[in-house]
């Protein structure tokens, strides 16, 4: 307990919120109630919520201690509690119930280029943000240098920061935020902003804090980035914590918890998509056991999971899927070609296809799969829904099989296949290929 | 290693620690504000210099000539320069300072400072503007061959009090300000106002001795009255029963203006 760095006590944050009134509001009313009791309005913090408005506790009970040198990755839906969390910790605003106890010096980056002034230069922003931050004039004026390049706006240091574009703005603001050197840092999904190459920067930067012995305690939904950087997991769910522990393990819980998707789609015969020919009955995404998963192991095979029925003879089916990653990108196009039914006029029935991805294919993520069905000669297409279920791909760190091998960080790439490798040597005496 | 405990209604004994701690970002902003006024302009930093000018011609003109308001024997320009200073330093003061903290909402809601930088940084701009001012007086008394006598050392105690009563009522208005924005139009309407109440254009000598004492109530009639006093040589008559008054006005608004900014600080992330 003597090491803790941060002591979370039974913390707790209640706001007031107000309901629409059926007369007006503002000084008026306030004026009317202070005549009646003088020193309310005075006193200005809310005790009691009045009968037009609602407690929320935004945060309720949180206990938590933090040693030096953890990384602590907080996930939870919008509005979980995290951004409140942070926003105590930075002091920004109060505690309604309990406390926290700090045993170092805090810089918090709750926001990209916060107190950005667009008509000043990129010089001059740096000044200015770095003293917002927390940097004395010295030290802004030694890592000067340091922040321009890792900014790499050199050219435009001069030029006022309204005329940078969103890259160049936000690259800079984090080029200033991460050259401070505090004992704890605490960051607010400042992730979210920028392109691959600059997220691929600030997780880098986050990294090397944390391996220089600092504590960081970070929010962000991005689960991937959480996986890799973090020692330790915190999930909160309406205000209080509900996991704590190591990453994947509440990375999935939150994952399972709130994903938006489902691994099943089922239609009644009334709703289901379809025409005079087919109709789908349901879409399911199976895992190589015969179980409907939702979570699959990244060296497994998935199967996805056609059930329809068709309701016309002499028509040749084509069933198909489309996979899209969570950004949108389409990955391929899943043709069913099983040469049993290929080319072949179907009798009336019901059907039950499932097109297998092999392990070690996709990448790690959220899967998207769109399920449709087309008739062929003539080419004619039927039914289907895009986006219907999703599935994640998981990558353990500690699977020794994997495309991954032995790297630890980010992969990019929205496929990732595991490959044949061969390696030549050349001996110094020979001059032809030496195989082992 | 630095021991930080956070919880409710802890008072920061800290706080003025802090304030001093954070004094560079004091002087960052500051100087932002000066930065920010005056780019793309074409006239730039002159505007400083062009307002007062104005104000004078005006008032010269209006209570001067036509009006025809005594000036206890020194040219009317000066006379009413020597009023116009403080009055204008503080009527800038208190509209910036009064919206300072919502002008810096981003800022409230983001990063921890002692708050109170934020009026107390705005002030600065308007203390430059005073400074310019200050020049000009100083060429108007060449041109006019008037020169100040010994009482100009106790300028700096007017000026004193001028930065307090603008930074306490300052302190009062941005704190209300970001729960009510009513006050984005009382303020404009007080100032206007208070430039006539004020003996800007006129001396509080005017005023029937009975209500002198309660004319002091405005805090800027001590400060006016005090700048005319020290720099005039005395062409003014020096009563020290309202000088007491404002004083002890200015005293009070500036201690409840920080006790009530101090209060309410900790609700202004979760309200602005």
């Amino acid at each position: 307990m003597s090491d803790a760095i941060i002591t979370f006590e039974k913390l707790s944050k209640r706001y007031i919120i107000s309901h629409q009134r059926a007369k007006g509001d503002g000084f008026r009313h306030v004026v009317e109630s202070t005549l009646r009791r003088p020193w309310r309005w005075l006193r200005g913090a809310e005790d009691r919520p009045a009968a037009h408005q609602e407690e929320f506790w935004a945060l309720r009970n949180v206990d938590l201690t933090i040693q030096q040198g953890e990384v602590v990755g907080i996930v939870g839906r919008n509005g979980a509690g995290k951004s409140t969390l942070l926003k105590i910790l930075s002091r920004i605003t109060e505690p309604t119930e309990g406390r926290i106890h700090l045993r170092g010096r805090t810089a918090s980056l709750l926001e990209v280029g916060t107190g950005f002034h667009p008509e000043l230069s990129g010089r001059e922003n740096i000044y200015l943000n770095g003293a917002i931050l927390g940097m004395s004039r010295l030290e802004i004026r030694r890592k000067f240098d340091e922040i321009v390049s890792f900014a790499e706006i050199e050219r435009f240091l001069d030029t006022p920061v309204k005329r940078y574009s969103s890259g160049m703005y936000v690259r800079l603001a984090f080029a200033v935020a991460a050259h401070l050197e505090p004992e704890i840092l605490v960051v607010d999904e400042v992730l979210a902003v920028g392109d691959a190459a600059f997220q691929r920067k600030c997780l880098d930067k986050m990294d090397d804090a944390g391996k220089a012995g600092r504590t960081v305690l970070f929010v962000s939904h991005n689960t991937q980035a959480v996986t890799r950087l973090s020692t330790r997991c915190v999930l909160l769910e309406k205000g209080e914590i509900t996991l704590d522990g190591p990453p994947h393990k509440v990375a999935s819980a939150y994952l399972n918890a709130g994903a938006v998707g489902s691994a099943v789609r089922e239609w009644e015969p009334s709703d289901a998509p379809g025409d005079d020919v087919v109709r789908f009955h349901a879409v399911r995404i199976r895992s190589e056991a015969g179980t409907v998963v939702d979570l699959i192991d990244i060296r497994q095979a998935v199967g996805i999971e056609f059930d329809y029925q068709v309701l016309k003879p002499g028509y040749i089916f084509h069933p198909h899927f489309l996979l899209r990653n969570e950004d949108g990108v389409p990955l391929f196009v899943g043709n069913d070609v099983d040469p049993e039914w290929r080319g072949v006029r179907r009798p009336p029935g019901r059907y039950v296809s499932t097109g297998w991805i092999p392990g070690n294919f996709l990448a790690e993520g959220a899967i998207w799969v769109g399920a449709h069905i087309m008739t062929l000669a003539p080419e004619k297409w039927r039914c289907g829904v895009p986006d219907v279920v999703m599935f994640r791909v998981v990558d353990p760190l500690e699977a020794k099989d994997t495309a991954r091998g032995d790297y630890t960080r980010p992969l990019l790439g929205v496929m990732r296949p595991l490959l044949r490798w061969t390696t030549k040597t050349y001996d110094a005496e020979h001059t032809a290929p030496v195989t082992r | 290693m630095q021991d930080l405990i956070i919880e409710a209604g802890r008072t920061e004994r800290q706080y003025w620690r802090d304030l001093w701690r954070y004094r560079e970002l004091f002087m960052f902003l500051a100087w932002r504000d000066l930065l920010v006024r005056y780019k793309q302009t074409i006239v730039g930093a002159t505007w400083s210099i062009v307002r007062p000018i104005l104000t004078m011609v005006v008032l010269t003109i209006v209570f001067g000539r036509f009006a025809k308001m005594p000036s206890a024997g020194v040219p009317y320009t000066i006379f009413v320069f020597c009023a116009l200073i403080p009055w204008q330093f503080f009527a800038a003061a208190v509209s910036e300072c009064g919206n300072s903290l919502v002008g810096n909402s981003a800022l409230i809601s983001k990063v921890y400072f002692p708050r109170m930088t934020i009026p107390a940084s705005s002030i600065i701009t308007s203390f430059v503007d005073l400074m310019l001012s200050g020049v000009l007086l100083a060429l108007l008394m060449m041109w006019y061959h008037f020169v100040p006598d010994l009482k100009v050392v106790t300028l700096p105690v007017f000026l004193l009090m001028a930065f307090a009563a603008a930074l306490g009522i300052g302190l009062w208005i941005s704190a209300l300000m970001v729960r009510y924005r009513d006050f984005r139009f009382i303020v404009p309407f007080l100032v206007q106002f208070g430039l006539y109440l004020s003996p800007v254009g006129f001396t509080s000598d005017i005023v029937p001795a009975e209500w002198r004492t309660l004319y002091a109530l405005n805090p800027m009639v001590g400060v006016i009255d005090g700048f005319r006093w020290s720099l005039l040589g005395g062409a003014t008559t020096w009563h020290w029963p309202s000088f007491v008054v404002s004083f002890g006005i200015v005293v009070l608004l500036l201690v409840s203006g920080i006790k009530y900014f101090r209060h309410t600080e900790r609700t202004f992330a979760d309200v602005i």
